[in-house]
């Protein structure tokens, strides 16, 4: 038998996050932070109820807390949204209303509540034409609202389609495709059905353990990442119909089949995921107080993708990570909110280490 | 909340523990005490049931030996045991010791609030439910909840 000799050198990619900036203002519980879609502010939100837009002064290393929206809810604020303009801010509470923030005087001012939910709205999202919105809820249900050119939202479908509370919801990178995640362990894809202008459950994605905390779309759409309380990440790949590798999908729809479960790396549930649109490297916020950052290999395959741990910050924060948000136009900037209070942004560097 | 009529009508009564003996290191400022399992079960033994004008401890509800901590790791594991296998206020229970702890210990430490294995008849999704701390969050801040755990927790 011939002994085969190989070359000791393998390169494995790794990266770092260094600290950059940690902010304090909130008081209590940060749940989310949003970057808007230049990257040169972002939203925080929280349990004090408030709303704080940070933004860096040009030739300053810092970021500063310049606005702080309150007055807007009665209760815990869950998360915001821009909308891809920039000019509107939508911010998701326990009060079961969703705030509309605009800046035509100037300022961000709310001049518009939605209301409808039963309970506590947990997530909400613009689409990417900007025309409409999407909410979420403890009651089940999932809101589409569509808005018209003198800021009227008014409610385009109500999606009873989940079992549980519905924690998140996000709308597809190009098209006015849907996606939400639940505590009834699933994720389910809505989309509208041209014929009779209703909002239709196209697709749902069963694999996860227990409740799906976040999802997330890469760059093309054609991917989505889920975290979940089961410790797990999946990487879940779009099949069209007649799709080449024989994959089954019915009436016409997409099947999106869970391609890669990436377990025993986290050690506590998994609550937010951030896939970036510019580096393709996913974040993840999680309960043990840590940031983590995966990047697929070179040689991963389309059907049977692998994706390697290459960064891991314990104590990103002092108690649990909520968010994670990589800023959409600054390569590697992380964004990242705690229990602890505080907000915390990162710069992600690549090393390769050859050994 | 309030059912019409007791729902455990005749519970059994269980003895209370001796109080704690304080050892001289204790009393020394200069030594480090960690968190034990007894200082975790003092903080819960005297929470009120919700039912009954009696405490956690004399229903046996939540015992010494089933209080587990992990000082390295900042972690607090409690398992509860409802005092009938049907008993709707399991839920409350374990979310009064949840905000008892979330008031009194460090917020380093990770708290996980369970049911006694086979001991209710809605194990999983009670445990699920006190384990999202979304809604623990959410209930906390609904007024007749927090009033009712307040009464509860209240000394």
């Amino acid at each position: 038998m011939k002994v085969l000799y190989v070359c000791p050198v393998e390169m494995a990619a790794s990266g770092r996050l260094d600290l950059v900036d940690s902010l304090t203002g909130h008081r209590g519980r940060v749940w989310n932070v949003s970057w808007n879609p230049t990257g040169t502010v972002f939203a925080s939100c929280g349990e004090d109820k408030t709303v704080r837009l940070w933004t860096k002064s040009s030739g300053q290393r810092t970021w500063m807390n310049k606005t702080v929206l309150t007055d807007g809810h009665q209760r815990t604020i869950r998360e915001v949204a821009w909308s891809p303009c920039g000019n509107y801010l939508a911010s998701a509470s326990f009060d079961a209303t969703t705030a509309i923030w605009d800046r035509k005087s100037g300022e961000f001012e709310c001049n518009a509540t939605l209301e409808g939910h039963e309970n506590e709205v947990k997530s909400v999202c613009w689409a990417k034409s900007g025309n409409l919105l999407a909410t979420c809820s403890r009651d089940k249900s999932v809101w589409v609202w569509e808005t018209s050119e003198d800021d009227e939202y008014e409610c385009a479908a109500v999606i009873n389609a989940h079992s549980q509370d519905v924690k998140k919801v996000i709308w597809h990178p190009h098209d006015d495709i849907l996606a939400s995640s639940s505590y009834d362990n699933t994720i389910k894809l809505f989309r509208e059905d041209i014929s009779d202008n209703d909002w239709i459950n196209c697709g749902t994605l069963a694999s996860h353990e227990s409740t799906v905390w976040g999802i997330a779309f890469d760059k093309t759409g054609t991917r989505l990442a889920s975290c979940s309380d089961d410790k797990t990440v999946k990487i879940w790949q779009q099949y069209l119909p007649g799709n080449p590798e024989g994959v089954v999908t019915q009436s016409n729809e997409p099947t999106w089949k869970c391609v890669c479960t990436l377990s025993g790396y986290h050690s506590r549930v998994v609550y937010d995921i951030a896939w970036c649109h510019q580096t393709d490297l996913i974040a993840t916020a999680c309960g043990d107080d840590a940031i983590r950052v995966f990047k697929e290999t070179p040689s991963s395959h389309k059907n049977q993708p692998e994706f390697e741990l290459i960064c891991t910050v314990h104590r990103a924060h002092t108690q649990d990570v909520n968010s994670v948000a990589w800023n959409p136009k600054e390569a590697g900037l992380l964004a990242s909110a705690g229990d602890d209070s505080r907000v915390n942004l990162w710069q992600f560097k690549e090393e390769t280490i050859i050994f | 909340m309030c059912a019409d009529r007791l729902e455990n009508v005749n519970p059994k009564l269980f003895q209370k523990c001796f109080e704690r003996d304080i050892t001289p290191e204790e009393e020394d400022d200069n030594i480090v005490d960690e968190f034990d399992s007894r200082e975790i079960f003092d903080l819960i033994r005297s929470i009120n049931d919700p039912e009954h004008p009696l405490t956690l401890e004399e229903l046996n509800v939540v015992e010494q030996k089933l209080v587990e901590v992990n000082n390295e790791n900042n972690e607090v594991r409690i398992h509860f045991t409802p005092t009938i296998p049907h008993c709707s206020m399991a839920t409350l229970i374990g979310l009064s010791i949840r905000v008892k702890l979330l008031r009194s210990l460090p917020a380093r430490f990770k708290v996980l609030v369970e049911i006694t294995p086979g001991t209710h008849q809605s194990e999983a999704a009670v445990n699920k439910q006190l384990a999202d701390k979304e809604r623990v969050a959410a209930a906390l801040e609904n007024k007749n909840l927090i009033g009712v755990i307040n009464q509860c927790i209240s000394v």
